[in-house]
């Protein structure tokens, strides 16, 4: 990932007095992210299969009753209804996606490739939005959503509600027409005198090409979906529709601490899975999303 | 034409629609039943003699500056060190990200766990074992937001940590062999080629975390619903409560447009008073 060196040299890497520290620092360092980032996780996985009293009791202790109950997970599954909200969740996650992914391959590719003259018009206008902050659309998006101007359609109650507000991302049109930009324009060209139209060059060029662009936009789109709270809060509030985010504080209040617990760490599990299968990607695309915001 | 349709139609509706919406909602009196009425400044009036709305202003800054305290030096830190490690540091990486990809919810929910303020919480156990506490974290109201900046900052810092890391990786090796022909020894080398070069994403990402900040919101719902005493009603959890409590629009989305204001001239004046710094 880095470069050939960084600070330190190599020889700076043989002298004793840089080696110990560094290698000092290294082991203190990891430790203090095995406690604060793996930690709590497998915290919540003990916990997920203890009884209540041991967890509200010695919180540390492990297994002070020795009782395992691991039936704490089918509980929260089934009775807590975990396992239909994540399906919620994942419906609302690949939506966004998909939606996401639509809106900003074809508006990369008007803005990268096809180049109308309207084109620094558009790119200027999304741009802005980066610099408004959400907070001011929150209230007129709720409204909006409540009735779609023009056609008057209400969406709260449907997943169209939170698949369609975040496909309006400026960030995922701007990295998608950077990389689009780096695609030799000889390719299209060549593709052009073959007769091939502007529908057949996105589909079999430009598409294939930028597969790892896509990847990091779904990756990403997937998690800050899987994540957030407020928006399906608001508009999804027939609980039949709701994503596991907006159940599990309402559960938490009816719940034993176990069935909760174990709840907690079931919606837990899927989006760390994903983060530890996919972590290459991810990492790049939020270094990618540092340079874009530079 | 037809490609450009789906990113009009999508911005049209829910990105510039919205912000304009927000700009006229803000001198309209709407609660989706009366027939609306224009009524000027009169909403920014109203939430301006809100004392509430003070007291939410206050706790927010407060909440602001505890999180550039906390959050702010650990990232840049680790982020240096991570940059010197040959070989392992996606494991480092790795680590340091877990908490950003735990979602929102569940990590509040363990965490007002771990906030138990019983001396068998888990948090008062662990400090117990060395001889502090009961601390009552959530409960009171001088402690209550320095525990929910705590929670934010682990839930944060991971991906500061990776955004530094991306932009370390981008420093030319040679302008280290340079300063080290000249002399250079490594604290040197960190202070004057390292952190020069981070220079402009500290900038903006300071910036960033104050705007980020500002919008504080699921944290103090989920916690302490603002409590105990309102120490923790955040200005975005009062815009909440306007609009899908009291179900008063124009005063939410004045409070909204008055946020978005002080975030513009911060910003602005951050960008005017750091000009000429943040070129490498």
């Amino acid at each position: 990932m880095s470069g050939d060196r960084g600070a330190l040299s190599d020889s700076d890497r043989r002298l004793t007095r840089v080696r110990v520290p560094f290698v000092v620092g290294q082991v203190v360092v990891l430790i203090g992210l095995l406690i604060a980032g793996l930690g709590p996780l497998l915290w919540l996985l003990k916990a997920a299969i203890s009884p209540t009293q041991d967890s509200i009791r010695s919180p540390l202790a492990w297994f002070p009753s020795g009782q395992v109950q691991w039936g704490n997970l089918a509980t929260a599954w089934q009775q807590g209804h975990i396992g239909y909200y994540l399906g919620n969740t994942a419906m609302i996650a690949a939506g966004t996606a998909l939606a996401s992914l639509i809106v900003c391959t074809t508006a990369g590719y008007v803005l990268s490739v096809l180049r109308p003259r309207w084109g620094a018009v558009l790119s200027a206008g999304i741009l802005a939005t980066l610099f408004v902050p959400h907070i001011v659309s929150l209230v007129p998006l709720y409204l909006t959503v409540l009735k779609v101007p023009v056609v008057h359609a209400n969406l709260t109650n449907t997943f169209w509600a939170v698949w369609l507000p975040p496909a309006a991302s400026a960030f995922n049109v701007l990295i998608v027409k950077r990389f689009f930009d780096g695609i030799p324009r000889e390719y299209f060209e060549a593709a052009r005198i073959d007769g091939a139209g502007s529908i057949r060059v996105f589909t079999s060029l430009v598409l294939p090409l930028s597969r790892p662009i896509l990847g990091v936009v779904v990756l990403l789109s997937i998690i800050s979906s899987w994540k957030d709270y407020l928006w399906p809060l608001l508009v999804l509030t027939n609980p039949d529709l709701q994503p596991v985010s907006v159940a599990l504080p309402k559960i938490a209040k009816v719940t034993e601490l176990n069935i909760q617990l174990a709840g907690l760490f079931l919606a837990l599990l899927i989006p760390v899975l994903l983060f530890l299968v996919f972590q290459r990607a991810f990492l790049r695309g939020v270094g990618l999303s540092g340079g874009i915001k530079a | 034409m037809l490609f450009a349709l789906p990113v009009l139609l999508v911005f049209v509706v829910f990105s510039w629609g919205p912000i304009v919406k927000g700009l006229v909602m803000s001198v309209q009196q709407t609660n989706l039943i009366d027939p609306v009425k224009w009524v000027g400044l009169e909403n920014f009036r109203y939430v301006l003699s809100d004392p509430g709305v003070g007291q939410a202003a206050l706790n927010t800054l407060w909440f602001t500056l505890l999180a550039l305290l906390f959050g702010f030096p650990v990232p840049v830190l680790l982020a240096m060190f991570l940059s010197e490690l040959r070989g392992k540091s996606w494991l480092y990486s790795t680590l340091a990200y877990l908490p950003v990809i735990t979602p929102p919810v569940v990590a509040i929910l363990l965490w007002r766990f771990f906030y138990d303020p019983s001396p068998s919480g888990m948090f008062n156990t662990i400090l117990g074992t060395v001889g502090l506490g009961p601390y009552p974290w959530l409960d009171s109201p001088s402690s209550a937001m320095p525990s929910i900046v705590l929670e934010a900052t682990w839930a944060g810092a991971g991906n500061a940590v990776i955004i530094y890391l991306a932009a370390l990786t981008s420093v030319r090796a040679d302008l280290y062999e340079a300063a080290e022909l000249d002399g250079a020894g490594v604290v040197r080398r960190v202070w004057h080629v390292m952190l020069p070069h981070l220079r402009g994403v500290l900038l903006l990402m300071l910036l960033l975390q104050v705007i980020g900040t500002m919008q504080l919101f699921t944290e103090p719902l989920l916690f302490t619903g603002g409590g105990p005493q309102g120490s923790t009603m955040t200005i975005l959890l009062l815009i909440y409560n306007y609009a899908f409590v009291n179900g008063d629009y124009g005063a939410a989305t004045a409070l909204s447009v008055l946020l978005a204001l002080a975030l513009a001239v911060l910003s602005a004046a951050f960008q005017l008073a750091t000009r000429g710094w943040s070129t490498e």
